[in-house]
């Protein structure tokens, strides 16, 4: 790793301040950003913890019936504390291992974006809302590519606010040896219709696929998948899966995620 | 350089930090706790495992200064007062839970803080739990069956395989 300071803000007017200085980067639960700054892929001059920010940790309930995530809150709280919405609880509960869970956080992994990670999916198959130190952006505007988002340089994920669906699951393909999704597919079911969500497949990041969200809106049931083909244009090719070889997953992926939904 | 202080193990201790340095490294090099292994360094194989506040956390993937204020314990705090082996230490010796025995530090503490999450975890429990535990012997087997026991569950007809 290159040399670095750390700063350890506690609030989010603090933080956003610290942000401001030269090649300054955030820092949450470094579960990627650490492996990353080991190898020298990033020489940020300041790090600045989002950690110790009491007003970005915790679960609560909006009153619209939304559950409200701080954006620092683990995978590991996340899995525990979010009951009121079981697929978005049990998606948190398969991300990586335990100690990874215990540190990674939500807000890290919606501003990162990889490509195959499991959370953008929850949060753009639910119309979740991410909110920031400055605006609130709507999942639909939020996620623009593989690690590209809306976020601005120095804007913090503070919190994300989930609208809860009637049913969800989330299923997930695992690359067994780094335990992120080949192929995840994010399925939540409304009372105004069905909403799906694909991560790991695209070379454009996560997605919807509105072709099964009109089928399933009208039949919720893996039959009504029966008569689509994705296409395998613009799907991850690597040595993992082929593109059509992910296609097929997304629609697999997709009926069992069905099947499953509570 | 930022100044760190932190309980490990019981004891109050404290250094002087680069903002770089891993919690793994503190541990190590400055507090000459080398009980705590550095097996990947890329955060995969958890031979790093210790507790921050209680929870396991891979101490090669958190830096020291994150840790100012926590209360830390490694490998060398979890033996019995007087010394003696505790229940998941002994239960990895009693069942051969360690071949080479260098993943066994991470595996211990992920296992306690496995039982202290769930007293009673079934077989699948404990292997789902260890996914960010690996041991390069293969020893797995083992591994779980020592953490079944050690959770006081009869393991006799589990042969070795």
């Amino acid at each position: 790793m290159y040399a670095f300071e750390i700063e350890r803000p506690s609030t989010i007017a603090d933080a956003a301040k610290a942000l401001k200085g030269d090649d300054a980067q955030a820092l949450s639960g470094g579960q990627t950003l650490i492996p990353t700054l080991k190898a020298r892929l990033a020489a940020p001059e300041t790090l600045v913890s989002l950690t110790d920010i009491p007003e970005m940790v915790g679960i609560c309930d909006g009153d619209d019936g939304s559950l409200c995530i701080g954006g620092a809150t683990t995978h590991a709280a996340v899995a525990a504390g979010a009951g009121r919405y079981a697929g978005l609880a049990a998606l948190a509960a398969n991300i990586g291992d335990p100690a990874v869970r215990n540190r990674g956080t939500i807000g890290g992994s919606l501003a990162n974006n990889d490509p195959s990670a499991c959370y953008p999916s929850a949060a753009l198959a639910s119309g979740a809302t991410i909110i920031t130190n400055t605006r609130e952006i709507a999942a639909d505007d939020y996620f623009q590519g593989m690690f590209e988002t809306a976020l601005n340089e120095g804007e913090i994920v503070t919190e994300v606010r989930f609208p809860v669906p009637e049913a969800s699951h989330y299923e997930k393909f695992v690359q067994p040896a780094s335990r992120f999704a080949l192929v995840g597919v994010f399925v939540a079911k409304f009372a105004d219709g069905v909403r799906v969500a694909v991560t790991g497949a695209s070379e454009g990041g996560v997605h919807r696929w509105t072709a099964a969200e009109e089928s399933l809106s009208a039949n919720f049931s893996a039959d009504a998948l029966t008569d689509l083909t994705v296409p395998a244009d613009g799907l991850i090719g690597d040595l993992h899966g082929t593109p059509e070889y992910r296609a097929h997953l997304v629609k697999v992926m997709t009926g069992r995620a069905v099947n499953a939904a509570f | 350089m930022a100044q760190v202080s932190m309980t490990v193990n019981g004891k109050a201790v404290s250094g002087e930090v680069e903002g770089r340095m891993l919690l793994v490294n503190f541990l190590r090099e400055d507090l000459k706790l080398t009980g705590t292994h550095v097996g990947c360094d890329t955060s995969q194989c958890g031979a790093c495992v210790v507790h921050v506040n209680g929870e396991a956390v891979k101490a090669c993937t958190m830096f020291a200064a994150e840790a100012d204020g926590a209360d830390v314990a490694t490998i060398e705090g979890q033996a019995n007062a007087d010394g003696s082996l505790n229940v998941i230490q002994q239960a990895f010796q009693d069942h051969h839970g360690l071949q080479c025995g260098f993943c066994t530090p991470g595996m211990v503490m992920s296992a306690a803080a496995l039982l202290n999450d769930n007293p009673n975890p079934t077989e699948h429990e404990i292997r789902a739990y260890l996914e960010g535990n690996i041991c390069r012997c293969t020893g797995y087997h083992n591994i779980v069956k020592a953490i079944m026991a050690a959770a006081g569950q009869d393991v006799t007809s589990i042969a070795a395989e």
